[in-house]
């Protein structure tokens, strides 16, 4: 069985794009505006931190992220949380199963967040890198050149894209959602207007928190991406500079073999 | 070593004596890097030091990478993400890594085409032109398995189509692919050999580009003219070359150093631009992607694969022929296969004896509409297969083994060449203004 499929995949797989295309273009993926878009985008330390917040206090209950150790919280260029916070964060909210104590005890920072699919709810350490919100134009992607893949915004689109309508399928209910690629997804609606408080009393309606969370889930994704825009500029200068150098050494090392102008 | 009459390296202490009578190694690197060069070389020659800084930048941060990856099916996903998040530089080691492969194959197609238009291909440097076809297909076999490590869906998915594709041999296929795979389908055992000869790979690629240079450093470099550097003398050959070092080397880093900072921005900024989303979700058997696309540097070939479908005459009577041995599967590995054989085979099917495609005033169009034809095929093969691009796919493929197969031998008999420089000093002094040559000194 598994050997006539993979043999098949070979042209039968080259086939389904078709069907993808139609599919995953069918979703809508508002543009929102990031902090962290361009090359000169960083993330929003308090956004990350409203974020985490909303991660903990909704989405936690039913997905994890595995990948993610609880003291990157407290890393550069992340939410940047002082250590004892985290330490406080990590034991008040998770706890993990340890094989030398062979029992669950509270989580600490050096622990990953927990593993959870709860009602077979995916992971959401690498969401805002697995989803792509921008095609375009042709299916060339040309435009991630000034908006990055669009993960973060499928995400937000997707939080904010409940209609209300519902639809039962074979005793499983799902939601309409405009972002949601065929229409219709197993999730229900997560947020609701003034579910989270925050401490500075930011704005709590569903379209920021969505973004809040998307934020987070983006560098929960790209932890290092203010360090590696750094290293890209520092690199480009230095190569830039090593340009010109070179050109002038060619320029004067030719020079003599080369009849004047 | 080469051909082309230069000064060689001559030991002059007690101590270079001795080594030289015991090992020659010296006077090699001396004679390699002195290695008299056309000077009339343009800008579309720089690739060469691109490609090898390529394999180096991917052989070194390939080896710092493995240090920290592990290569099961339960962990390799796992582990690549540790490098992003735990190895100190390890989000650019893995970056540059990632992309090193994209900018690989930027400037091999750039070589490649470079050769086709100015017909490096041509005598004496058929053999040069064959050891680079080699490492070209070595280069798709290690960058095909290096995808597949890091253990995400596209990894998985495209291993099984590829795989997939041995599968579609008639009769022995099924055991050819088992055997590739190491069991019925992608798993550990799949993983494990390709993490081994992605390791193993780039150091044959390395054993064969020193054939390829050694090959052309034998017969000399082509030049944008075409025409053969004067052998008559030392004096003669001087008129026409530049030693490589320091003229070439330092042209060379110029470009490569231009070609740096374009590279380093995709790095810092867009890293992610070129892979599929879908490679940063964890391979899953039992889950078959949506859309299943090769990285963009296969795609033209891919395009190739899945125009053939059995609607075509061809293809159709092909299996009529064979008694339905070969069918539509089969036909389009045969093709894809086959347009690579083709470009191979370039040197026996151009028939003209001009070399330069600047000389050849038909050709020029043909070859400028290859280029589009290739960019045509790049764009199909990551488009679905639906009209109309199954049938602008077919048209591209047709046009390619067409050019190759057709247009190259009948050019060469139905063209009628311009008239070409009678030297390539004439050419440079054409270009840069004419200088009282016998006075040149270097710079300083």
């Amino acid at each position: 069985m598994f050997k006539k499929l993979a043999t098949g995949a070979a042209f039968a797989l080259a086939m389904i794009p078709a069907a993808s295309y139609a599919a995953g273009g069918a979703g809508h993926v508002e543009d929102y505006d990031f902090s962290f878009e361009g090359p000169f985008g960083t993330y929003d330390r308090n956004q990350l931190q409203r974020g985490l917040q909303i991660y903990t206090e909704v989405c936690a209950a039913c997905h994890g992220l595995k990948l993610v150790p609880i003291r990157t919280l407290s890393d550069e260029g992340g939410p940047q949380m002082p250590e004892d916070q985290v330490r406080a964060y990590a034991a008040d909210n998770f706890s993990v199963y340890d094989p030398e104590l062979d029992e669950d005890r509270p989580a600490k920072p050096v622990d990953h967040f927990p593993e959870n699919n709860n009602a077979g709810a995916p992971d959401l350490s690498m969401m805002a890198k697995a989803r792509a919100g921008f095609h375009g134009p042709y299916g060339l992607g040309l435009n991630q050149l000034f908006k990055g893949m669009g993960g973060a915004e499928y995400i937000a689109s997707l939080l904010a894209g409940y209609t209300g309508e519902t639809k039962e399928e074979a005793g499983t209910t799902f939601y309409e959602n405009t972002a949601f690629p065929g229409g219709w997804i197993s999730m229900a609606p997560p947020l609701s207007d003034e579910q989270v408080e925050f401490a500075d009393g930011h704005a709590n309606d569903v379209d920021a928190m969505s973004q809040d969370v998307a934020a987070f889930l983006m560098w929960t994704a790209e932890p290092k991406m203010m360090a590696r825009k750094q290293a890209g500029f520092v690199g480009v200068l230095f190569l830039t500079l090593l340009s010109v150098m070179l050109y002038l050494t060619n320029k004067r090392l030719w020079a003599p073999h080369k009849g004047k102008h | 070593m080469s051909g082309i009459p230069h000064d060689h390296y001559e030991p002059k202490t007690g101590a270079e004596k001795w080594l030289h009578s015991r090992l020659p190694i010296v006077g090699l690197i001396y004679d390699t890097i002195m290695i008299p060069t056309p000077k009339n070389l343009n800008w579309w020659w720089i690739w060469g030091i691109v490609l090898a800084f390529c394999l180096a930048l991917q052989i070194v941060t390939g080896i710092v990478l493995v240090m920290h990856y592990t290569p099961h099916v339960d962990m390799a996903f796992a582990s690549v993400e540790h490098i992003m998040r735990n190895v100190n530089g390890g989000h650019m080691l893995r970056y540059l890594h990632m992309n090193g492969a994209s900018l690989f194959f930027v400037a091999v197609y750039i070589h490649i085409f470079r050769g086709l238009y100015y017909g490096s291909y041509k005598a004496p440097r058929e053999i040069t032109w064959i050891v680079g076809m080699l490492i070209y297909l070595l280069m798709m076999g290690t960058a095909f398995m290096g995808y597949v490590l890091p253990w995400g869906q596209m990894s998985f998915w495209g291993a099984t189509v590829i795989t997939g594709l041995f599968g579609a041999i008639p009769f022995i296929g099924e055991a050819i692919q088992t055997w590739l795979l190491g069991g019925p389908a992608v798993d550990n055992a799949t993983l494990n050999r390709f993490f081994s000869l992605h390791y193993l790979l780039p150091f044959v690629i390395a054993a064969l580009v020193i054939v390829h240079i050694w090959a052309f450093h034998t017969t000399g470099n082509n030049n944008p003219t075409g025409v053969d550097v004067r052998r008559g003398s030392k004096e003669e050959a001087k008129k026409d070359t530049l030693p490589f070092w320091p003229y070439f080397v330092i042209k060379d880093f110029l470009g490569l150093a231009i070609v740096l900072v374009i590279f380093w921005a995709i790095v810092g900024f867009m890293p992610n631009y070129l892979g599929h989303p879908d490679n940063y979700i964890e391979a899953n058997p039992l889950v078959t992607p949506a859309h299943i696309v090769p990285e963009w540097y296969f795609l033209p070939f891919y395009a190739i694969l899945r125009a053939f479908t059995s609607e075509v005459w061809v293809v159709q009577f092909a299996s009529f022929v064979t008694g339905g041995i070969v069918d539509a599967k089969f036909f389009g590995v045969i093709a894809m296969f086959g347009a690579i054989l083709a470009m191979a085979l370039a040197p026996w099917l151009d028939t003209s004896n001009v070399r330069s495609g600047r000389y050849r005033p038909m050709f020029k169009w043909w070859f400028a509409l290859l280029v589009v034809d290739f960019f045509a095929l790049m764009w199909l093969g990551a488009m679905p297969a639906e009209e109309p691009y199954a049938s602008f796919s077919l048209i591209a493929s047709a046009y390619w083994f067409g050019y190759f197969f057709v247009i190259l031998p009948l050019l060469g008999v139905i063209e009628k060449p311009l008239a070409q420089p009678a030297t390539i000093e004439e050419d440079f002094d054409a270009h840069y203004g004419k200088k009282s040559s016998a006075d040149a000194t270097p710079a300083e």
